[in-house]
């Protein structure tokens, strides 16, 4: 039987040190929904949506309060738009009708997110495909839930560097559509390299043409947990008196045993939400995710482990231990493991690596060098808004060669924010954080990007 | 069997134990198990109790649970045993 320790320990990581699911998705295939009509088309997403999500809120909240633990997002992810549109949407404004009734049913099941206004064009850009990513810009202005991904290349693929030089322009439109707020629009964004067919987490959701009609899909955290479990380790180790720090061998197995409880929750929520909503359970996301709340900090594990900032030489190695035990612990937690599991480091959601920012320690070219052995990539990280867009293709094309060559997900998400330069605060609100303006390196990649064409896939021998 | 543990955190108060188990008793729940110890000041108490005959819905109990520890100033929640038994037993 359970005993008290254990009830004290799990209800103080829920209420001192921020353990929680972070989101139940629901994955939604549209396919069935496409149409020659625009209107039949977007009814019929409409209704499919509705019915199927109809519960999802309710029930995250029933668990919640039933097993104490806070269900903070409930969400929805869909088929990539840019196949469910192809037969109907003839101009980017079709698009962007389809990006209202997405909005609509997702404000009217409560959901605060919608993922899926999505292109996979890793290879090659379809004449739908490129209408949905010229629409992205109008889109998100005119929509407060949704989120939109592009994945522009895959290690089997190659990249697709027609896409990356288009995205480098969409992004900065989108900017400026969104200039009202920040250029918020590009904060629901996101460009990747290898994108899982069942990411539970925004802005990359979406629900794979490779995935059943409807799917749970849960993404768990806990930074807090880990951050305070390592603290107990040292503080352990410190009392009993031989003056030495934990070594790795110790530190490792401490992650591991937190990530481990901590995925066990989000298997128990996955498959309850599963039972009560009649859908079946598809994958746990074993993710470290952060806030911009005190103490759920990915940046804090670091400085935990034993770096001064996040930033400072031997962060890149400290990164990679925390990912690889994350994953270590939590596998065996969980009946299905998927989606992005790792640990994220966005800038504006992480008050630890805000302050690293500010403190002159983290620079983007440093994150860069921490997306190769983490979870995604680069993530919410404000820029100045006069950055060219042909940088930007640049940086998405770095980024997409860390994931094509290293067989992982990489992810680009900046918001170029309009007006703003080195030195400004932009603030998203929210879940979103604020961020400082960092710099990037001004030197031109036009001449690069403007070369057309694909970058072939990659050999997979003489892994040097 | 369905089986929540009943957690009571707070200053240590005449009659909290009493209040619980009376709302306990009068909603045909079952106590199977209490223990209680000292934390840093604070008193700490758990109950595994089984809800298989209470008339209520948990979400009912809950709350009211709830509201007798805020009228007495300490914090009592109900979480379905569940949560525990998953974290901490393979």
């Amino acid at each position: 039987m359970i005993n008290l320790q254990e009830v004290i320990e799990t209800n103080k990581m829920i209420e001192q040190e921020h353990l929680d699911v972070r989101t139940i998705t629901m994955g939604i295939s549209l396919l069935d929904c496409a149409d020659k009509e625009l209107t039949v088309t977007c009814e019929k997403i409409y209704s499919k949506i509705t019915t199927l999500a109809r519960h999802l809120v309710q029930t995250g909240e029933d668990i919640s309060k039933e097993f104490g633990i806070p269900v903070v997002n409930k969400r929805i992810s869909i088929t990539p738009i840019s196949l469910v549109g192809s037969s109907c949407c003839r101009t980017p404004g079709d698009y962007v009708q389809i990006a209202k009734t997405l909005d609509r049913a997702a404000k009217d099941v409560g959901v605060n997110f919608l993922g899926g206004y999505s292109a996979i064009v890793s290879k090659g850009m379809s004449k739908s495909d490129e209408l949905l990513i010229r629409s992205i810009p109008k889109a998100l202005a005119c929509t407060e839930r949704i989120c939109s991904s592009i994945n522009v290349g895959s290690t089997k693929t190659g990249i697709n560097m027609d896409a990356v030089r288009l995205m480098g322009d969409i992004i900065k439109q989108t900017a400026e559509e969104t200039q009202h707020a920040d250029s918020l629009g590009c904060a629901k964004l996101v460009v990747l390299c290898n994108a899982p067919d069942d990411n539970p987490f925004m802005a990359g959701a979406f629900h794979g043409v490779s995935e059943a009609d409807a799917i749970i899909n849960v993404g768990v955290s806990g930074p807090g947990v880990v951050k305070h479990a390592l603290e107990q380790m040292d503080k352990k180790q410190w009392n009993s008196g031989d003056g030495q720090l934990a070594n790795f061998e110790v530190l490792c197995e401490t992650i591991k045993r937190t990530a481990f409880k901590i995925t066990r929750v989000g298997q128990l929520v996955a498959q309850e939400a599963s039972r009560r909503l009649g859908i079946p359970f598809g994958i746990i996301d074993l993710s470290l995710a952060p806030t911009p709340a005190i103490g759920d900090s990915v940046a804090d594990i670091l400085k935990c482990i034993g770096v001064e900032h996040p930033g400072a030489p031997g962060t890149t190695a400290a990164l990679a231990l925390l990912n690889d035990q994350v994953k270590k612990g939590g596998v065996m937690a969980s009946s299905y493991v998927g989606g992005l599991s790792g640990a994220f480091i966005p800038v504006s959601e992480d008050q630890g690596m805000i302050d690293a920012v500010e403190a002159g320690a983290l620079t983007l070219e440093k994150l860069e060098a921490m997306t190769c052995v983490c979870s995604v990539g680069l993530d919410m990280i404000a820029i100045p808004g006069d950055t060219p867009a042909t940088t930007i293709a640049g940086i998405i094309a770095d980024e997409s060669a860390i994931g094509m060559i290293n067989q992982k997900t990489t992810a680009v998400r900046i918001i170029p924010v309009v007006g703003k330069t080195v030195g400004d605060t932009v603030e998203f609100g929210g879940l979103l954080g604020y961020a400082p303006v960092m710099p990037v390196n001004t030197f031109s990649s036009q001449r690069f990007v403007d070369r057309g064409g694909r970058i072939p896939a990659p050999i997979h021998s003489f892994k040097n | 069997m369905t089986r929540a543990i009943i957690t009571v955190v707070g200053k240590d108060t005449v009659g909290i134990i009493a209040k619980v188990c009376t709302y306990l008793a009068d909603n045909q729940i079952n106590i199977l198990d209490i223990s209680q110890t000292i934390v840093q000041e604070y008193f700490n108490m758990m109950m595994i109790v089984d809800l298989t005959k209470s008339v209520k819905p948990f979400s009912e109990i809950s709350d009211e649970l709830g509201k007798i520890g805020e009228d007495t100033g300490v914090q009592v929640k109900c979480q379905l045993e569940d949560i525990f038994d998953k974290m901490h037993r393979i």
